[in-house]
């Protein structure tokens, strides 16, 4: 519902999110495009999530160096708008307005925005407790990953002094860093898995610099006190054991999901495995002129990654605009368990490969060095031993040369592993 | 305190604050006291947020008839309020043949409690009007009235009338004992003494301690817990009625329902509990509650949980309200009133207004009342702010969206501080607002409500304009 005059703008393509994929779109983009490249962002600072993260591990694949979160964030800031590109902040797209337009909420008032192609950046986040079905006392002090490094890096707030993390991932140590610099001791970190899942170049040196316990095999069944946090129960899943630990923070980390609100609205197809759209190698989703790109897609790797996606799909937005053409062959990848999924999931022989020529798979277990198992119509099309691990919490990547044999008339490829 | 007031009415829940909302409507001084820091903070706030038509209630009780007006009463008081309801309608779904037989009592009762509009109707109908469902449904009951509405701007809204119309607002008191002086009342509380010539028991979940310290021994409220699910909007459009279990002899049963919020409830559990203050969810609790969902609606449980929450009812071993004056002691007692007093509160203040009437409190009408508050509008069906670019347009705090996935905006935020009842903690916020409410739970907007309520709304209001500024 919408009452009063709103402005129209007409940019030639419109970017919906400001983090690291989307920049990099805008930075690619505008040199190449003939009309205006505007980028929209909720925030009032364009960034995204890096902006949050206070610490060094930024740039590495994309821009060649070893940043902070908000320096690397401020550079792709300033390289989309160098490039050209116009940024908007503080406007919260509401609505679709059509198949290629929009509707946004900004202080200045409302826009609504007809471009000729739109790219979906909107990233992911981390399922809060609620969603977890954490059960307990509705206390205070449990924060995801997000908020407390919102609220400890942005807003300079204060957590308490003993905190359990949940998750033994690479996040979980971006958590346990924020928490250090809060002057908050992270006594524990539990996880599902029989392993902690991070890079060990980060889990066993964590352990030590941390003085962190990581609880293998273990979730938190119980959330206790009222107002404030008091303990959590925690449960050794194979034992059934249960036990108190008493904390007075809880960040739960991980477990994401992709900001797909827009997608859904739109009636755009998904895929179950990663709940974002489905989309091609050309980052194409099945809305002829909506592209995706960046952790909407792949929930979650990092953002130098994400940013490549960006720079990646600048291609196929030329070519929408002054073609609008697709190309007809195609073929389903479909991730087999313990894959959770594949990103892309649609495989178009004749397009350029995916971003890095590499496919970004999520597994459920670790498997240090797993025999990836190709199958179409039942059959067996590649084996090819990969010589590094799948482990749950990081994404796993193929190279996508391993899609060569693959027959575009054959049906789907169900993406798998053999002992 | 000094002043000796004429009425002081114990709990500012819902019932609590109509009760106080009407006294005020005549010459008479009235406090409405409360244990928490905040109105509506225990039964109120957490329910299921029907506006009932009651047609389910026992034939002949106090309950039916007051239930019956209520829904009137209120639904013309949120047309003037802005209170959100959604006429819904409702749908009595029948699973097994002991169920389906039992619609056509269900029918008739309704017709005895004055509401003659349902229908029985077959399971293609039931699909047709909800095609989630899952599969077994044998028939079902149509109560086209049922109606969704918000509890917290109601219970708002009556205490913002209640205040505006002059009635003193004591939060934080939970009376410990009760003197009678005779002529007057002492209330002893946490934060000081109330004094008041007569008092009206609308404790909730503590009026039978309330009702002890008046020397009664009438009944006992035992606490049911209820566990809800809330599952996210993009739910919704499967569920566009309030989908209602045939009520057996253990209870109403686990509805699905909209919410004016957008949202799809799946609950209530009903678990009788000891402590009053036990409002967390269980392990057991949520599990029954995906078991439940599982056969109703697979397709609701692919989706999203929101948040998850309990509420306590306050059950008693009373079957209907237990609404009685006594004129000896100048006391009203308001109590067993359970999750129909939401629909009920403001036709249970007419009915405790008369009672006291007959009992001895003198009622003068007062001239020139004060209109009803407006309420910000916290309904989905209705513009909000960061819809209304004529509003964004004269003041662009309307416009900058802090709370992205409720859409609350910096001038909402900032207004609650400027409302007749600000908010003293974040849940307060939440409540006036919806700001945190969604499915990030805050992982974006979290650090920055917090500001907001730390700085009383002003933090974002100034800062959001600067950067569009320096653009230009």
């Amino acid at each position: 519902m919408t009452s009063g005059d709103i402005t129209t703008l007409t940019p030639a393509v419109v970017i919906i999110g400001a983090g690291p994929s989307g920049l990099s779109a805008a930075r690619e983009l505008a040199p190449r495009i003939n009309g205006e490249v505007l980028v929209l962002d909720r925030e009032s600072t364009a960034g995204g999530i890096p902006r949050h993260s206070d610490h060094p591990g930024y740039g590495i694949r994309d821009m060649r160096r070893f940043m902070s979160g908000p320096a690397y964030a401020r550079r792709l800031v300033r390289q989309a708008e160098a490039a050209g590109a116009t940024i908007l902040t503080n406007a919260t797209v509401t609505n679709w307005a059509g198949d290629r337009a929009i509707e946004a909420t900004t202080p200045r008032g409302r826009i609504r925005v007809e471009a000729q192609a739109v790219i979906l950046a909107t990233g992911a986040r981390e399922r809060p407790r609620p969603a977890r079905l954490i059960p307990g006392d509705r206390a205070h002090g449990v924060y995801t990953t997000g908020h407390l490094q919102n609220l400890v890096h942005l807003q300079h707030g204060k957590v308490g002094k003993r905190a359990v993390i949940v998750g033994a991932e690479l996040v979980s140590w971006s958590a346990a860093l924020t928490l250090r610099e809060a002057g908050c001791r992270t006594v524990l970190m539990t996880t599902e898995y029989p392993r902690p899942d991070s890079y060990s170049l980060f889990s066993v040196p964590g352990r030590i610099l941390f003085r962190t316990r990581v609880a293998t095999r273990t979730r938190v069944t119980k959330v206790i006190g009222r107002p404030e946090l008091r303990a959590v129960e925690i449960e050794d899943i194979d034992t059934g054991r249960r036990r108190v630990v008493e904390c007075d923070t809880l960040v739960l980390t991980g477990d994401w999901i992709p900001d797909h609100e827009l997608v859904r609205a739109a009636g755009i197809a998904m895929d179950p495995g990663t709940n974002g759209p489905l989309v091609d190698n050309a980052l194409r989703t099945d809305r002829p002129g909506v592209f995706a790109v960046g952790n909407l897609l792949h929930p979650v790797d990092t953002a130098d990654i994400a940013a490549i996606d960006g720079a990646h799909v600048v291609r196929s937005v030329i070519a929408w605009v002054e073609e609008r053409r697709t190309p007809a062959e195609q073929v389903r990848l479909v991730a087999d368990a313990p894959f959770r999924w594949v990103a892309p999931e649609i495989f178009r022989p004749k397009d350029p490969a995916p971003a890095r020529r590499r496919l970004l798979l999520w597994s459920d277990r670790y498997i240090p060095f797993p025999r990836i198992v190709l199958r179409q119509e039942g059959k067996v099309v590649v084996r090819k031993r990969l010589w590094w691990p799948a482990a749950p919490g990081r994404v796993f990547r193929i190279p996508t040369s391993i899609l060569s044999a693959v027959r575009p008339d054959a049906g789907p490829v169900h993406i798998g592993v053999e002992p | 305190m000094n002043t000796t007031f004429d009425v002081a009415v114990i709990g500012a829940g819902i019932v609590g604050s109509a009760i106080a909302r009407k006294l005020a409507g005549y010459e008479l001084s009235v406090a409405l006291l409360d244990a928490r820091d905040d109105v509506g903070d225990g039964t109120s706030k957490a329910n299921t947020a029907i506006l009932h038509t009651g047609f389910d209630a026992k034939p002949g009780t106090l309950e039916s008839r007051l239930v019956r007006e209520g829904y009137h009463l209120l639904s013309e008081y949120a047309t003037r309020t802005g209170i959100p309801v959604e006429h819904t309608g409702a749908l009595l779904v029948a699973w097994t043949a002991e169920e389906l037989d039992a619609l056509p009592g269900l029918r008739r009762k309704a017709e005895q409690n004055g509401y003659g509009r349902t229908e029985i109707v077959g399971p293609e109908e039931v699909y047709r009007q909800l095609p989630h469902l899952g599969e077994g449904v044998l028939g079902g009951l149509t109560v086209p009235d049922e109606s969704i509405i918000c509890t917290w701007t109601t219970n708002l809204a009556l205490a913002a009338d209640a205040v505006g119309r002059g009635v003193t607002l004591l939060l934080n008191r939970a009376v410990t004992s009760v003197e009678d002086l005779g002529d007057h009342t002492v209330l002893r509380a946490s934060g000081g003494e109330v004094k008041a010539r007569w008092v009206v028991n609308a404790a909730g979940l503590g009026a039978d301690v309330i009702d002890r310290l008046f020397g009664h021994d009438r009944f006992t409220v035992t606490p049911r817990r209820g566990e809800l699910l809330v599952y996210d909007k993009l739910a919704r459009p499967m569920v566009n009625k309030i989908v209602l279990p045939v009520p057996s002899s253990r209870g109403k049963g686990v509805l699905i329902s909209p919410t004016v919020y957008g949202n799809v409830l799946l609950g209530p559990t009903a678990e009788d509990l000891v402590d009053r203050t036990d409002t967390g969810t269980s392990e057991k609790g949520l599990e029954f509650l995906l078991g439940k969902g599982e056969k109703l609606m697979p397709d609701l449980l692919r989706e999203e949980v929101t948040a998850t929450y309990a509420g306590l009812r306050a059950a008693s071993d009373h079957p209907d309200y237990l609404i009685e004056a006594d004129a000896g002691q100048r006391y009203v007692l308001v109590g067993g009133i359970r999750s129909t007093g939401l629909t009920a509160g403001i036709a249970i203040a007419e009915h405790v207004a008369e009672l006291a009437r007959g009992a001895g409190l003198v009622l003068v009408p007062r001239e020139n009342l004060p209109e009803p508050p407006r309420m910000p509008n916290l309904g989905e069906a209705f513009t909000r702010p960061y819809q209304d670019a004529a509003r964004i347009a004269a003041d662009p705090a309307y416009g900058h969206v802090v709370c992205f996935c409720e859409r609350v905006t910096a001038g909402e935020i900032r207004d609650t501080f400027r409302s007749p009842i600000p908010p003293a903690t974040l849940e307060g916020l939440r409540r006036r607002t919806r700001a945190m409410n969604g499915r990030c739970q805050g992982f974006f907007c979290g650090a920055e409500v917090k500001k907001l309520l730390e700085s009383r709304g002003e933090s974002a209001c100034g800062q959001s304009h600067a950067p569009q500024e320096a653009r230009r």
